[in-house]
């Protein structure tokens, strides 16, 4: 049994979910029974939402990135060699997607997977773009699932994750695989998330994780649809996420 | 057929988490303007050391270099101020720029600051000794695991536990010291 020292001690990581199931178990049940460490572990999920909620998020001024891209040293020249500039960060980001799928040319075969791997961290990035997370604003799934009729040859689910903590915040017609596909925007604190839904004719598979380019990616098939949701949220964020989605889906 | 240069993967690789690495930097010098020139150096130090790293955590790996690099112009600056003796810059070193890099500039974080509770916050988080406030920063708005921060910042995670759980009492108590005293 876990003593009242030990417990306040492990406070933090409990409020942040960081401890392990048995640990976990144990803070819980001293947790139940202790009015001091009750209170103390309400003090420290208070002033975590508030910070979360209320902090700044300083986002670097477009000149940043050019300044930066200035500043590196300058590279050799070869032939043939295509010109990339740093003229601001969608031209940078740009460049890495022509980067990326120069890449799966000169390797001559990327599997379909890696490819639209590859348009998925393409797709998202641009979307962080001067305000281009979302065309149809809102939070509501109402809205957001109609805005799509006319504009999709499929229906896809639209589902709200505001109570669990991924308030969704839009929707967007985008490319992916070579067809129209629909784009949810959800945020989580201040990170963007793109939940890419579009039809498949391949059987059901389990969600899969990857990491590319420092992003975090799950992909996976359900009942028709494929699904790609990717965000820059840590891994076990952006799973918990997924399930939220798949439990939500499936009602 | 092309095969990418160093600068084309670093710019594929390192350059995406440019608002993270400002971000962090803003948090640790308090200026926007102070903040750009340690962005600036960490990205020439990252890309200097880019073919040494082989991970795929290049956010993680990023803000390592930013806070390394914010460390050693920190010093740079109390040695400066030291041998000025300036007491007076001293002591508004964390005030001033509160201000100072919220009004700089009209984006609508600029807005947000003219909020009363959000004003209080920010100048509770700015007073935050800096041992608390980039591990608070990492946690709450970079949203790293314990493990990242451990790695970025080279402490036990215990140590960024406990870190973490004081500096959010402190900052509690800066919030809310007439209650703090009851
Ligand atoms: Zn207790």
């Amino acid at each position: 049994m876990m003593d009242h020292q030990e417990t306040l001690e492990l406070l933090p990581a409990f409020a942040d979910q960081e401890l392990g199931i048995v640990e976990t178990q144990e803070v819980q049940r001293h947790l139940d029974s202790c009015p001091d460490c009750q209170r103390e572990y309400a003090a420290q999920r208070i002033v975590s939402a508030r910070f979360k909620k209320d902090a700044i998020y300083f986002n670097a001024p477009p000149h940043l990135a050019q300044r930066i891209g200035n500043a590196l040293p300058p590279e050799p020249a070869r032939a043939g060699s295509r010109r990339f500039s740093w003229i601001s960060l969608g031209g940078a980001l740009a460049a890495g997607l022509a980067l990326v799928l120069g890449l799966g040319l000169y390797l001559n075969l990327p599997s379909d997977q890696e490819r639209l791997t590859d348009e998925v961290v393409a797709s998202h990035v641009r979307s962080l773009q001067v305000d281009h997370l979302s065309d149809v604003v809102s939070s509501d799934q109402h809205t957001v699932k109609p805005w799509f009729n006319g504009k999709l040859d499929f229906s896809p689910p639209v589902v709200d994750l505001a109570p669990q903590g991924f308030p969704l915040v839009g929707g967007r017609l985008d490319y992916l695989a070579g067809r129209p596909v629909a784009a949810l925007v959800y945020r989580r604190a201040k990170h963007p998330i793109n939940l890419y839904i579009w039809p498949s004719n391949e059987r059901d598979a389990a969600p899969q994780l990857q990491n590319h380019q420092g992003y975090h990616l799950v992909r996976w098939t359900w009942d028709g649809m494929n699904y790609w949701t990717i965000s820059d949220l840590a891994a076990n964020e952006l799973q918990n996420f997924v399930g939220l989605v798949r439990s939500t889906v499936r009602q | 057929m092309l095969v990418p240069t160093k600068k084309q993967r670093f710019q594929a690789n390192v350059l995406p988490h440019l608002n993270s690495a400002f971000n962090l930097a803003c948090w640790l010098t308090r200026s926007r303007q102070d903040a750009e020139d340690v962005v600036q150096e960490a990205y020439l130090r990252a890309f200097k050391f880019f073919d040494g790293f082989h991970g795929d955590d290049s956010r993680a790996w990023l803000l390592t270099i930013v806070r390394n690099t914010f460390y050693t112009w920190y010093q740079e600056q109390q040695k400066q101020r030291q041998e000025t003796a300036f007491d007076e810059e001293m002591h508004d070193f964390g005030a001033v720029d509160v201000a100072g890099m919220a009004f700089a500039d009209n984006n609508p974080e600029t807005l947000l600051m003219q909020k009363d509770s959000e004003r209080q916050l920010q100048q509770a988080l700015q007073a935050l000794p800096l041992e608390f406030r980039e591990v608070m920063v990492m946690r709450e708005l970079e949203e790293l695991s314990y493990k990242q921060i451990a790695a970025i910042v080279g402490i036990p995670i215990g140590t960024v536990m406990s870190r973490l759980g004081r500096g959010r009492k402190l900052l509690a108590a800066i919030l809310a010291p007439a209650r703090q005293e009851a």
